[in-house]
């Protein structure tokens, strides 16, 4: 396994786009979690004399319309998107592991009542479905990381059910099951470690799609509650004031855009290196 | 071919129904009085009366939701209590607009997409090709509300070259374009990568049949053999990815249609949903979802109609 992975990163690294994603990334964890640390400014002090600020020396990435500065929030909304990413992504990737693995295993029937299960879910417009039910629920982190498991388990779902299937009747499973290998050993110790490379892959170019969805509700306003530094937010208070700064749009959009970035090229180059044969697919 | 046609129509509506009654049941399951949650709490006692015997609240949920359906069937999507119209009049005078901005992204992400696409297939493995496949991986990558928001920063509010509200003078065609240009490519950027990196790899597929070699070896002109032979079976799997593409394409058009103030489907279900006026949100989603499906389901059948292999695979 270590030596799998030595490789691994071996190849990763000459390839110079996955390097300037892993660089990206790293330096976006680290300024997320270091935010106190980082910040010149504590994220709710305002500067009322120093409103719409340009960058300068005092403020890098300027202030907002309560001239609070603009760098100090988007280090803090970092986090709340890591938090949001990593936790929705987790729940809806478990979610989809188990459901997936019991369409593929599964009797014709249940195979069959889940594909339409997961091809319904995947009908609803995820902006759409996020307005509609954040509606119905209260403002809150929960209420996002729920909307965003609800809208995207059902794509790791279709994977993990695909590539179960496909391992299902693989020889070396046959050969196993013919020495009388017991379910748990054929799920646990066959299935599950072959069909974990296709699923990282589907997590990492999900990640940034869960954090866009994240901002895009907060911008929308029934993302975190009023106050809450989350990118989106920033790009709302932009987007209402874009006649008076050009700097917190700019600003604002920028951390959403290195990090898209970052995870569709670790995505990219963790597709090319773990699975060549998925590169003529989508 | 009839067959799966049958297949493919009777799924989309069990989809459809299904996805409709479910959030409908949530909406009426959901704790509270149900006059106040879909009517929000604006409501007067005299329109909780009215809704409360109107969708017959009293009566078992799957009652509920079939007669709901039966409404829907007869054309009635209930009644805009806010402003006293029936749902039918605001989701459809929103639609118009909104198909109209997701085909102007499909018109981009078509147009843009396979001549990049084509572009590189044609240079494959030059320096040329290589950037064009990051490029348009990063156009992939670009949250669509972020590209929105820049470029009505860039080319309305700094440049002045587009309009940057509403959705332009009814009747006049010129300004309706002028309106759609920028919400339409902000949308359809990221499937401007998407088509190319898909007609890129399915015409170097192509490229490498033999009817492809034939065509060479009786002396066709190369551009002419990529151009129209390798180029044409490309097109179809980029027709089905821009299909179930309009789902994603929907929600775009949520934020287009906000940053760039225009009338819609989106507008509609957030203005809705913040004055929680949910028969409108109800019927609006019914629309949003109805003409998704129907679209995956045509470039579904359109790609089983040209290459029947497709019927098979699912």
């Amino acid at each position: 396994m270590s030596r799998f992975r030595h490789t691994l990163i071996g190849r990763l690294a000459r390839d110079p786009l996955a390097v300037m994603a892993i660089v990206i990334i790293a330096a976006l964890v680290v300024m997320a979690v270091f935010a106190d640390l980082i910040a010149p400014y504590d994220y709710t002090a305002m500067h009322m004399t120093d409103r719409f600020a340009a960058p300068s020396a005092e403020f890098w990435l300027g202030t907002d319309n309560l001239g609070r500065d603009t760098f100090s929030r988007l280090l803090q909304g970092g986090r709340i998107a890591l938090t949001v990413g990593l936790t929705a992504v987790i729940i809806s990737g478990l979610i989809g592991l188990v459901l997936g693995m019991i369409a593929g295993f599964g009797p014709r029937w249940l195979d069959n009542a889940l594909l339409f299960f997961f091809d319904t879910l995947r009908a609803y417009p995820t902006i759409i479905l996020a307005l509609a039910l954040a509606a119905l629920m209260p403002r809150g982190l929960t209420t996002v990381i729920v909307v965003v498991v609800i809208t995207s388990f059902a794509e790791y779902g279709r994977v993990v059910r695909t590539q179960t299937l496909s391992l299902k009747h693989s020889e070396f499973i046959l050969a196993e099951r013919a020495m009388g290998a017991s379910f748990g050993r054929i799920v646990f110790h066959h299935i599950l470690p072959n069909v974990l490379g296709p699923f990282f892959i589907l997590a990492a170019m999900n990640l940034p799609v869960v954090i866009t969805i994240e901002a895009g509700m907060s911008f929308l306003g029934v993302g975190v509650p009023p106050g809450t530094p989350s990118w989106g937010s920033t790009l709302k208070d932009g987007f209402d004031h874009i006649r008076q700064t050009p700097w917190l749009i700019l600003a604002g959009g920028l951390p959403l855009i290195l990090v898209t970035l970052g995870f569709t090229f670790l995505g990219e180059a963790l597709r090319d290196q773990l699975d060549p044969k998925l590169r003529s697919g989508r | 071919m009839i067959q799966y046609t049958i297949q493919r129509v009777a799924l989309a509506l069990g989809i459809v129904f299904v996805a409709i009654s479910a959030l409908y049941g949530v909406m009426i399951a959901l704790p509270g009085d149900p006059t106040s949650v879909l009517l929000g709490p604006r409501a007067t006692p005299d329109m909780r009366a009215l809704f409360r015997e109107q969708m017959g609240l009293d009566d078992p949920l799957a009652v509920q939701i079939l007669n709901f359906w039966g409404r829907v069937l007869s054309g009635d999507l209930g009644t805009d209590f806010f402003r006293n119209r029936p749902v039918a009049v605001a989701v459809m005078s929103a639609l118009p607009h909104t198909v109209a901005l997701v085909f102007g992204a499909i018109f981009w992400s078509a147009t843009l997409g396979i001549l990049l696409g084509a572009f590189s297939a044609d240079r494959r493995n030059s320096l040329l090709d290589r950037v064009t496949g990051v490029i348009s991986v990063a156009f992939i990558a670009a949250p669509s509300f972020v590209v929105a928001l820049y470029s009505l920063l860039l080319f309305s509010v700094t440049l002045r070259w587009f309009p940057s509200i509403g959705a332009g003078e009814p009747g006049d065609l010129l300004s309706r374009i002028q309106h759609l240009v920028l919400p339409s490519l902000a949308i359809g950027l990221a499937w401007v990568g998407y088509v190319a990196r898909i007609v890129r790899a399915s015409m170097l597929e192509a490229m490498g049949e033999s009817y492809i070699r034939t065509a060479r070896a009786f002396g066709l002109p190369r551009r002419r053999v990529v151009y129209n032979y390798a180029l044409r079976v490309a097109i179809l799997p980029a027709v089905q990815v821009l299909g179930v593409g309009i789902g994603g394409m929907l929600s775009s058009a949520v934020f287009a249609e906000i940053v760039f103030s225009r009338p819609g489907i989106g507008t509609l279900i957030y203005t809705s949903v913040s004055d929680r006026n949910y028969p409108v949100v109800m019927g609006a989603m019914l629309v949003a979802i109805g003409f998704f499906v129907t679209c995956a389901l045509i470039a579904d059948l359109i790609n089983a109609a040209l290459d029947p292999r497709h019927r098979k695979t699912q």
